[in-house]
């Protein structure tokens, strides 16, 4: 009959929908890849951060290991405090060092992890302690200047 | 009489926008009977009947349907008393989106709980009687116009009403569709024991057909009567209008200024 | 004089505008109330879902394809200057995500099922079917408004998901099929830069939120039509240049929202 014919294109209509909503979220988008798997948070403090962002990829050796959850300022240190979540199959040593590197010359920033040689890794709630900030272009320049002027002085 | 009356109407008054369409109306629908409103066109004759219907609340007095008069009814209370009213409109009104099958299942469908197969027998009466069963499958635009109104009539006493209302069922008809017609709204009425009430302006079809007539017109009642009475009447009125003259009390032309005025001829 | 009778225009224009937005809103307020009726016999919604839905997937997936399409040469172009071009992925699917996918596909369900929505209840108001339904006693905003409101509110996002995905794979044709953009780059990027929440539900909500305001227009317009042929073609115009002006407009008060500053 003419409504089981109807359900049937309102079906299909239906299921390509939300096969276009999941590919979206599995390929296009990164639940497929990050958010499923469980992981850990550990603090990093740094002087300036550039331009890194809530969201930013946390990457080690070009790995994607985890993202950045939240960045706030220290009052009492008046540094940065990022808060790292890191895929719980990943486990750094604790003198690994992080580092805000920029992908391509004006892409975003993310946090590279340069893992160190202890024996005992990171945990929960811990904090990197060496970390290196953000090149600022601004101040590049600003030293470049500078030692530029210094030369000609001499 | 009074008891035996299914719709009352007392004293109703009507203006829209500040012009008076209805004034005065008293009318008395008794059961079983079918009666007929005519007049001419824009005389309030469809104005009434959606009064009749509760679509419009009154100015002043009322309509009283099975002993409740209709503008005092809640929502609730309102479609109560709609169901058990049917009504066919002017054009026949079909669902276009839906075929002459479902047209007429529609309110069984909606009002009761009925299963599908009692709805199906139930439809094939009720297309029977208009002698449309073969064409429950089609849809309203492959409906020829006589057809239409026979299905909308069929819909229309879907769930037999106690009172049936037609605006102008006769409306562009071929002669044979307008018999038809006028023959099922006769047959409808005293198979169902309703009360019928016709708004028109077809004059001889009706007469044929209705047990008493009110002639309406500037929002009055200006005859009333038999059919028989309505024929040998001597009203000016309704001499004109039951012979269809050109000329009389209804004047062929409208009120304006001086014809030779118009053609700027000076006198 | 003519000074004042313009203001005067104006200001009778400026009244009347909202005056209707106020009865659109209670109209909008009496089709969630009378919904309920929808959901319980949910065939009514199946069937509307068929001619709102269905009946758009051609021209949704068609312009799809193409706007993407488009994209994924002009990005390419563009972003080759810089020379990021394995961003190229990045570029087409946050913008089809979070901006073209929900407008186009809400501004082409607009001028295809909108209109469509209008002209019907414009007919069916002109031949009296409305007033048939309100003496059968049976509601005609449960009846035939709610259906296709819902109908409406469920096929916007779904056609807007496959606008973007069709689209990312128009891209993606262009790019990676023809260009030869490395196809790697192409989609790890895309994955690492498009956040579920941020980008893909937002999109979903804009276009609830456009599918809520196109079918609420078009059948209010419809609802609202006089019963003329001049009024049922006007209501038909004016739902399609309301409901494209109210998706833009939105569009950037809801981005405004959501994507500030993140």
């Amino acid at each position: 009959m003419e409504r089981t014919k109807l359900d049937l294109w309102v079906g299909m209509f239906v299921v390509a929908g939300i096969a276009a909503l999941v590919m979206l979220a599995m390929k296009v988008g990164n639940l497929g890849t990050y958010n499923v798997s469980e992981t850990y948070q550990v603090h990093a403090y740094f002087s300036n951060i550039g331009g890194l962002k809530p969201k930013a990829s946390i990457r080690s050796a070009g790995v994607l290991v985890g993202r950045v959850t939240e960045i706030s300022l220290d009052t009492e240190r008046y540094e940065a405090n990022v808060v790292m979540s890191l895929d719980k199959r990943y486990q750094f040593p604790k003198d690994t060092f992080a580092n805000i590197l920029t992908s391509g010359l004006l892409g975003e920033q993310y946090i590279g992890l340069v893992p160190g040689g202890d024996a005992e890794m990171l945990k929960n709630g811990e904090v990197v302690k060496q970390t290196q900030s953000a090149m600022v272009l601004e101040d590049l320049i600003g030293k470049f200047m500078y030692s530029k002027a210094a030369e000609a002085t001499k | 009489m009074s008891s035996n009356a299914l719709v009352e109407i007392r004293d109703l008054n009507f203006t829209y926008d500040k012009r008076p369409v209805l004034q005065g109306i008293n009318m008395t629908f008794p059961r079983g009977r079918l009666v007929a409103i005519m007049g001419l066109s824009g005389c309030g004759k469809t104005t009434l009947l959606r009064h009749i219907g509760g679509a419009l609340k009154p100015t002043k007095g009322c309509v009283r349907m099975d002993g409740q008069v209709m503008h005092e009814l809640d929502p609730a209370g309102l479609y109560a008393m709609r169901r058990k009213m049917g009504m066919l409109f002017q054009f026949g009104a079909l669902f276009t989106d839906m075929s002459v099958y479902d047209n007429v299942a529609f309110q069984m469908r909606e009002h009761t709980d009925l299963p599908e197969d009692i709805i199906h027998d139930l439809v094939m009466m009720k297309l029977h009687a208009v002698g449309l069963r073969g064409a429950q499958n089609m849809m309203p635009s492959e409906l020829s116009g006589g057809m239409a109104r026979r299905v909308a009539l069929a819909r229309t006493v879907a769930l037999d009403p106690m009172l049936i209302m037609y605006d102008e069922p006769f409306a562009g008809l071929d002669p044979i569709s307008l018999t038809v017609i006028g023959d099922l709204i006769r047959r409808l009425n005293d198979a169902l024991g309703a009360t019928s009430i016709i708004v028109t302006h077809d004059i001889q079809e009706s007469l044929k057909i209705v047990d008493y007539v009110y002639f309406m017109a500037g929002g009055v009642i200006v005859a009333e009567g038999t059919p028989d009475e309505l024929r040998a009447s001597d009203k000016d009125f309704v001499h004109q209008f039951v012979h269809g003259e050109m000329d009389g009390p209804v004047p062929f032309h409208y009120p304006g200024v001086d014809f030779r005025q118009d053609l700027n001829l000076r006198a | 004089m003519a000074v004042i009778s313009t203001i005067r225009a104006i200001g009778s224009r400026v009244v009347n505008a909202v005056w209707r937005i106020g009865v659109a809103s209670r109209f909008f307020f009496l089709t969630l109330i009378y919904s309920g009726n929808s959901f319980r016999r949910f065939h009514l919604i199946i069937k509307e879902l068929f001619s709102t839905g269905v009946m758009s997937l051609i021209i949704i997936i068609v312009a799809g394809l193409f706007v993407g399409m488009v994209l994924g040469l002009q990005g390419y172009e563009t972003l080759k200057r810089y020379g990021s071009e394995s961003a190229l992925g990045v570029m087409v699917a946050l913008g089809l995500v979070r901006e073209l996918g929900p407008v186009m596909a809400a501004l082409l369900f607009a001028s295809r099922a909108g209109s469509a929505m209008t002209a019907e209840i414009g007919l069916m108001k002109a031949t009296e079917q409305i007033s048939a339904m309100e003496m059968m006693a049976v509601n005609p905003i449960a009846r035939i408004v709610a259906p296709r409101f819902w109908a409406g509110v469920i096929s916007m996002p779904l056609l807007a998901a496959l606008f973007s995905a069709v689209g990312i794979f128009g891209g993606y044709l262009v790019g990676v099929v023809q260009i030869g953009v490395d196809e790697g780059s192409f989609w790890s990027q895309m994955q690492a830069a498009v956040d579920f929440r941020e980008d893909i539900m937002n999109g979903v909500i804009k276009s609830l939120v456009f599918g809520t305001v196109v079918t609420v227009i078009a059948l209010f317009e419809g609802f609202d039509a006089p019963p003329t042929a001049e009024g049922v073609s006007g209501a038909t115009t004016r739902t399609v240049v309301t409901s494209s002006l109210a998706i833009l407009m939105l569009d950037f008060v809801l981005t405004a929202i959501m994507f500030r500053g993140a």
